[in-house]
């Protein structure tokens, strides 16, 4: 027996609504705000300004901090997802637990607490002296911001690998091993492979506000390394020149939504899932 | 290979709490400085208590991620079940995209949308006060909404379709079966989208620094402190939220350690009757 | 049982009565606040700029609730940038607002304050004269000044040498000797002053050659420096991080007391003086009510508790005076506080300049500049681009070879 179609695609409905109201408008207006001036005429010198070699330069120190900072992540997360994820279950849940704990505090209260470890007088170079090692200079360094960045999006890149590699069948593991397959061989023709989603969605988590951020930068680099976020900030807290901070996000949004849909096109399609299940 | 991957776990452990440490030591500084440690004492822990200030920025904190991911989790599962029986392929790909898009965007990309469109509709209607606490609530219900769909959708693939559709024949109607039959299977998801959703609400800064006026929260506090100096007391507070964390965490793990306890004796007892 | 609650209720009266009483000026407590009580000021002040309470100090909003009822709703923004971008945008309708001279002068320009009425303001009497008919308030309408003070440079006495400080000049914010032991603001205004002092250029001029000379400065200051910075003076200055800075007079005392190693001079060349002063936005609801919570503020008690907590200058001819705060600077905070302060040597020698409100043109211009200086140079360094490079290339590898497997699964389909 057949039933009338259901309302229920109407409970999408408000949702709908709010996204039109609160995701589509503000972008419309950012694109607005971008191609005009202060008077409100349409102009291109927004985003001509945004060629000049410097800014060049801040575009390209915020890429590739934040590649840098994606890439340590990852090499860092895999393993650490890949022990947790076989590890025993009630284990799984308090390591993955204190994974996440860090997020719950003030990430500007952890970036300052950092500064008082990698400063030349901090906790890191105390200890070396203590045991009779040089000292060394991190603080105010490109190394700085790129420790910052890692420090605070690691959690974000082991979850989602977490939770891809944990769903992968021991048995297909198994029987590669029965089947003759080295330790190597079943990490990079089984796992890898089937973890790619995982793997996806979390240079996603990772690099996304890595590229945007300022406070870390600010802190860390000594404002002395400029990224993106903090010319942003600039803009619209302190330079009132909401056009160019408008397209500056502008260039950055459609910079990382051509990126997000590049990988996406070409990972598996999870596209529903995100792989962002925890 | 046992002991490497203990060594592992311990180095990212360490990098992952030696911040939090050095916080906590901080935080029983004699001195005020959060650079240099002059002594131990209690001294800002009893300075909190009495900082009405950054106690009512924890409560505004506070309000704000719960009322947030309250909304965001209702609006969330209401958009997941409908998004569930849409058939259109691509409008459903257009939706998801779409809602997709705070979760991909720059946080400050986000809120300097966010305040251009409040700051324009504030002038339009003439209000004296375009960002508020409502403008601060939308933002955040805004980037909390991804969060909750993308974790409550799933669940509802998982479910056994056939289990509101004996509800329905066995004479539920479709909101009964809804709320008593669908609601419990997708539970866990929806609980997920709402701890996210206060997880992500009550640690951002960035879009709450363009969005918010007159409405505090604890971030924007401490960000407002770094004019001068953020003093220990801000680190005791920290502390205190940490350890309430950690122990609401060890309680809500605290069952499945005794099931697992007890899974573990009835395997040993089973295995000593067999030996 | 009444009767026990009755000796408790007696005991804490008792108590309380032991807490000091703070005594108010009759120009404080001769006003009728009967009719604005359960009203809500929005006040939005410099962080850590009264005494809140914390610390062991006066709670002076809590005081104000006491004796009013008015309950104020109190927040904080970092830089004058900020906050008047808050209310330039229509953000919250403040009442009371803490901005600096240029600002001021600013906002007065773009009809963002409102006249205030004075004769509301009984304790305005203690201004002193050199606080009256400043630059940017000339006629005395929109003001009333809350603090002001000096620019000045803090060094560590332990990290810099006696002959370099003993020449009392800007040139120890450029000296090559300290390589990556400067701070320098973090912020356009403040940070080009250093070096407008240094060549001794007017701060406020429209010529943007002199800006750019600053700016040159300035560009050969930046690999010399530790860092661009606000609050992190003060940890770096107290832990030894940072040897030379320039910072607020007020705000040196406070790293004082975590470092005696530390000490401050104005330099030769002349600085910068500020005042922050109160003023009532536009979208002010409850006008009278701020008034009076400025008055408030004025009253020698109240205000000698600020000076006290926040150690900027006061501007207020009681306070001056005040035996119990001249103790307090010469005992407590600092051998030669009163006269970094208040001190007629430290003050007449030094020529300083007021910043004005820059046209929209200059100020453009300045941020241009700005924006040059923090994103220019530390270029990315060949091992960088090599990284990166070796990054994008593993990237495209992985998004082709996800690509052919993808295609290939398809043909097997």
């Amino acid at each position: 027996m057949k039933r009338a179609p259901s309302l229920r695609k109407f409970a999408a409905a408000p949702h709908l609504v709010w996204s039109v109201l609160f995701i589509i408008a503000p972008l419309l207006f950012v694109a607005y705000y971008a191609f005009t001036d202060s008077t409100g005429a349409f102009t291109l010198s927004n985003i001509a300004a945004l060629t000049s070699a410097n800014y060049r330069m801040t575009f390209m120190r915020s890429i590739s901090y934040s590649l840098i900072a994606t890439v340590i992540c990852l090499v860092i997360a895999y393993p650490v997802a890949y022990i947790i994820a076989r590890s025993r279950k009630h284990v799984q849940g308090t390591l993955i637990m204190l994974i996440m704990l860090p997020m719950w505090m003030n990430l500007l209260i952890r970036t300052y607490s950092w500064m008082a470890i990698i400063q030349d007088t901090g906790f890191l170079n105390e200890i070396l002296n203590a045991v009779g090692l040089p000292k060394i200079h991190i603080i105010n360094t490109p190394g700085a911001v790129v420790l910052g960045m890692v420090y605070n999006y690691l959690p974000y890149m082991i979850l989602p690998i977490y939770s891809v590699i944990v769903k992968i069948d021991h048995r297909l593991i198994e029987a590669a091993k029965d089947l003759g397959a080295s330790g190597l061989q079943v990490l990079t023709k089984i796992t890898l492979p089937l973890s790619i989603s995982g793997i996806i969605s979390g240079i996603t988590m990772v690099f996304v506000p890595s590229i945007s951020t300022f406070y870390i930068s600010q802190k860390l680099g000594g404002g002395n390394y400029d990224m993106i976020g903090d010319a942003i900030e600039r803009q619209f807290m302190s330079n009132y020149n909401y056009n160019l901070g408008a397209a500056m996000s502008f260039v950055l949004m459609i910079l990382i939504l051509l990126c997000m849909a590049l990988m996406n096109r070409f990972s598996d399609d999870d596209a529903e899932t995100g792989g962002m299940i925890i | 290979m046992k002991v490497l991957s203990k060594l592992c776990m311990f180095l990212v452990f360490f990098f992952l709490y030696a911040p939090i440490i050095v916080l906590i030591l901080f935080s029983f500084n004699a001195g005020r400085s959060t650079g240099v440690f002059s002594g131990f004492s209690l001294y800002w822990y009893k300075e909190i208590f009495q900082n009405r200030t950054a106690l009512n920025a924890l409560l505004n904190s506070l309000i704000l991620a719960l009322s947030s991911a309250g909304i965001a989790t209702v609006l969330g599962t209401a958009a997941a079940a409908g998004l569930h029986k849409f058939r259109g392929k691509y409008t459903k790909a257009v939706i998801m995209n779409v809602t997709n898009v705070p979760m991909m965007n720059p946080d400050i990309v986000t809120g300097v949308s966010m305040m251009l469109l409040f700051v324009f509709i504030g002038r339009a209607l003439g209000a004296s006060n375009s960002l508020n606490f409502a403008t601060l609530l939308i933002a955040h219900v805004t980037f909390n909404l991804p969060y909750v769909i993308v974790s409550v959708l799933p669940k509802f693939k998982q479910m056994d379709k056939n289990l509101p559709e004996a509800a329905l024949d066995l004479g539920c109607t479709p909101l009964q079966a809804f709320f008593k039959i669908e609601i419990p299977q997708i539970m866990p998801g929806i609980f997920t989208g709402f701890v996210m959703a206060v997880t992500l609400s009550i640690d951002d800064f960035v879009i709450s620094h363009f969005t918010s006026s007159g409405f505090q929260t604890l971030p924007l506090l401490i960000y407002s402190m770094t004019k001068k100096t953020v003093t220990p007391d801000m680190y005791a507070l920290s502390t205190l939220i940490f350890v309430t964390i950690l122990l609401l965490m060890l309680l809500s793990n605290l069952p499945s350690f005794a099931d697992q306890r007890k899974e573990n004796k009835r395997i040993r007892k089973a295995s000593q009757k067999k030996g | 049982m009444k009767k026990c609650l009755g000796i408790i209720i007696g005991i804490l009266l008792a108590l309380t009565a032991c807490l000091p009483v703070f005594s108010f000026e009759e120009t404080t407590t001769n006003i009728d606040y009967s009719k604005y009580a359960g009203t809500t000021l929005n006040v939005y002040n410099w962080g850590e700029y009264i005494a809140d309470g914390t610390e062991g100090s006066y709670n002076v909003n809590e005081e104000f609730y006491k004796l009013t009822g008015i309950r104020v709703n109190y927040e904080m923004f970092d830089t004058n940038e900020a906050m008047y971008a808050i209310i330039k945008a229509g953000g919250v309708p403040y009442d009371v607002i803490v901005p600096s001279d240029y600002m001021i002068e600013k906002m007065i320009a773009e009809d963002l304050l409102q006249k205030i009425d004075y004769s509301n303001i009984p304790n305005y009497k203690y201004i002193p004269d050199e606080y009256l008919n400043l630059a940017y308030d000339p006629a005395n309408e929109y003001t009333v000044p809350y603090t002001g003070g000096r620019v000045g440079i803090i060094y560590n006495t332990t990290m810099v040498a006696p002959e370099d400080a003993a020449e009392q000049s800007w040139s120890l914010l450029f000296n090559e000797k300290y390589r990556g032991k400067i701070l320098q603001f973090n912020n356009p205004r403040d940070a080009m002053a250093t070096a407008q002092f240094y060549l001794g250029l007017d701060v406020n001029t429209t010529d943007t050659a002199k800006w750019d000379q600053a700016l040159e400065k300035l560009k050969e200051q930046k690999p010399l420096l530790n860092s661009y910075v606000m609050d992190e003076i003060f940890n770096k200055m107290e832990a030894g991080e940072a040897a030379i800075s320039s910072y607020y007079a007020g705000d040196f005392f406070t790293m004082y007391t975590e470092n005696e190693n530390l000490a401050f001079y104005y330099p030769k060349e002349g600085t910068n003086n500020f005042v922050d002063a109160m003023c009532i936005p536009k979208d002010s609801k409850n006008k009278e009510a701020a008034e009076l919570y400025i008055n408030f503020l004025l009253d020698p008690e109240v205000c000698k508790q600020n000076a006290m907590t926040i150690c900027y200058e006061c501007p207020n001819t009681a306070v001056m005076q005040d035996e119990e705060y001249l103790d307090f600077l010469r005992e407590e905070l600092h051998p030669d506080a009163y006269e970094l302060l208040y001190g007629e040597k430290a003050l007449e020698t030094i020529p300083t300049q007021i910043y004005k409100n820059l046209d929209t043109e200059t100020n453009n211009y300045l941020n241009q500049s700005w924006e040059s200086l923090k994103t220019e140079g530390n270029g990315l360094g060949t091992t960088l681009y090599i990284v990166c490079g070796a990054i994008a290339v593993a990237l495209i590898a992985l998004i082709i070879g996800l690509a052919v497997s993808k295609h290939k699964k398809r043909i097997i389909d």
